[in-house]
């Protein structure tokens, strides 16, 4: 199965503020590499901050196009992974091992086969 | 669709074929949930770690067999243990440490393996001056994946126990899991992995990742029996399904896992290339009512965009690697043409038979011949194709093979010769295993006779 990886960073999406330190790069990368190693990894970005992105609202044959930064800090998305597991429980066991200390990451399956 | 389809294979439930309520606790409620979740974690950690865990162990103990035994043992510790104690920090170092304590207790019992147990005497000892045995583990992770890889696709095992060995140490599956995925009793393939090991042991295979000529022909053994793992999954042989996407999923996972262990391999990513484009058709092969739909008739906006981009991404990998002759890059080529086209009139058929050609001259196969016969059909016309066809009528390999006739239903009936055409799908029909497709060509044998009346 495949799972979205959601990374809900909150306001330290919407960051120029502090870039990470070198050690905390070095271990993410490392802790990516190690995912791409398992053949875990079959897709993956980063966003920009929500203030350069656009939302539009459907009402009908309304469309309201409506300019960033998103109100929701909690919700915001800062970037997303796509995972080839076997299982949920599986995502949950890799996800723990990541170097993350703050967020909240969201796992969601996608929909295959059945519901196309 | 059948709901079943995704889900029946794939799915996690009693992956280790254990009851989990055997090791739950006795008072029902919040400990028991706490088991089970556990138990799921312990299920998760398995599949992520029993291969390097295997792996680094073969490399200590030398064979498959007693490494996996190993592993096991630690695995039914995991299973005693973190259910009441919880799961530890590092899973992975905590399953090694088990094991290799497990290896330690094997060789004592084992007087004849006096050496052995000096040398991982010392290995413990140097743990427990406080080595960080998850840095040990790391450093040679890699190489003894691939080694492990290597071992279990030795060319001195049969094909079946090729395929058996790989799910089993590198994709982690149960014995029933693997039973399940080729519809074949459990006991046959507990007894061809049990054989394999015997086999490897007795044979003295070594654990190793081997080089020069040699890693040539031990690479092709490997190739092959990912890539028929994955051609299980993608046109089932038998039974009633026409994909099974479980066995296309573990296939692709171990030919990723192998293009990283072994970046510079060009046929490696030419495979990988292959498989990616190929499982990008998985939801369109097969229509409403679980019939197959081919190629050609397929509904190209459900071809899955990322695994197009991603096989073509491997090809060009592969190519720049020197990979344009190999035999996977050139079919993981033809793949793309098909990939690139928006609709199946705009596929360059040209470049195709071009292909098929060159595949055609790195060995003589008479199905290859067949594929290059459809290409020559579209490309020059049904009766270019039928002529290519007819001359392979009296290939023996090809007698009990139903898309020889299939494919030369299909250029008589371009031709307007029904009547031929309606026999040939009927022998088709006649000579797959598979239930889906023998009602597919039931159906064109079928068409022919209403297209002949109508004609």
């Amino acid at each position: 199965m495949r799972v979205l990886v959601l990374a809900k960073e909150g306001v330290r999406s919407e960051g120029p503020a502090t870039p990470p330190t070198p050690e905390a790069m070095a271990e993410f990368q490392k802790y990516n590499e190690e995912l791409v190693k398992a053949g875990v990894v079959v897709g993956a970005g980063r966003l920009y901050p929500s203030s350069q992105g656009k939302r539009l609202r459907f009402d009908g044959k309304k469309r309201t196009v409506i300019d960033g930064p998103f109100p929701e800090s909690k919700e915001l998305v800062g970037g997303y992974w796509l995972w080839q597991v076997r299982s949920i429980d599986e995502a949950i066991e890799w996800l723990k091992r990541s170097p993350f200390d703050g967020g909240t990451y969201e796992i969601r399956q996608v929909l295959e086969m059945d519901g196309m | 669709m059948r709901s079943v389809r995704s889900s029946r294979w794939t799915g996690c439930e009693g992956v280790l074929g254990i009851d989990r309520r055997k090791s739950a606790p006795q008072e029902p409620g919040r400990r028991e949930t706490l088991a089970t979740e556990a138990h799921r974690a312990i299920e998760a950690i398995w599949r992520i770690e029993s291969a390097r865990l295997i792996a680094g162990l073969a490399r200590f103990v030398g064979d498959i067999g007693t490494a996996e035994e190993l592993a096991q043992d630690a695995l039914v510790a995991a299973l005693e243990q973190w259910p009441t104690s919880g799961v530890p920090e590092k899973p992975g170092a905590w399953l090694m440490a088990t094991a290799k304590h497990r290896a330690t207790d094997l060789f004592r019992r084992r007087k004849t393996l006096e050496r052995k147990y000096e040398e991982l005497g010392r290995d413990v000892e140097r743990e427990q001056r406080g080595v960080d045995l998850d840095t040990a583990i790391d450093e040679d992770f890699g190489d003894d994946l691939l080694g492990l890889i290597f071992m279990a696709c030795h060319p001195i095992l049969s094909k079946d126990a090729r395929v058996a060995l790989t799910l089993r140490v590198l994709g982690g599956l149960t014995t029933e899991e693997i039973a399940r995925g080729f519809l074949v009793p459990v006991s046959s393939i507990a007894q061809r992995i049990v054989r394999a090991k015997r086999t490897l042991t007795e044979a003295h295979v070594r654990f190793e990742v081997p080089g020069g000529a040699e890693r040539v022909a031990r690479l092709a053994s490997v190739l092959e029996v990912i890539y028929l793992i994955f051609n299980e999954g993608y046109s089932a042989t038998a039974g009633e399904d026409w994909v099974r996407p479980g066995l296309c999923e573990e296939a692709l996972r171990v030919g990723r896992i192998l293009a990283e262990l072994a970046p510079t391999e060009a046929e490696v990513h030419g495979l990988v290339a292959l498989m990616e484009i190929h499982a990008s058709r998985l939801r369109a092969r097969v229509g409403p009512a679980g019939e197959p739909v081919l190629l050609l008739d397929q509904d190209r906006a459900r071809w899955d965009r990322l695994l197009i981009h991603r096989g073509l991404a491997a090809l060009e990998r592969a190519q720049r690697l020197g990979g344009a002759i190999g035999a996977y890059t050139l079919q993981a080529a033809i793949a793309a043409c098909h990939a690139r086209a928006a609709t199946a009139a705009e596929t360059d058929w040209l470049r195709i038979v071009a292909l098929y050609d060159a595949v055609a001259q790195l060995a003589h196969s008479p199905v290859v011949e067949l594929n290059r016969a459809v290409a020559v059909g579209m490309a020059f016309g049904p009766a270019a194709g039928l002529d290519l066809v007819d001359a392979l009528l009296p290939e023996p390999s090809l007698k009990a093979y139903h898309l020889l006739p299939a494919v030369r239903g299909d250029l008589l009936r371009k031709l307007g010769r029904f009547e031929e055409a309606r026999a040939e799908f009927e022998r088709a029909a006649s000579l797959t295993e598979n239930v889906v497709e023998r009602e597919l060509m039931q159906r064109r044998a079928a068409e022919c006779t209403a297209e002949r009346i109508a004609g």
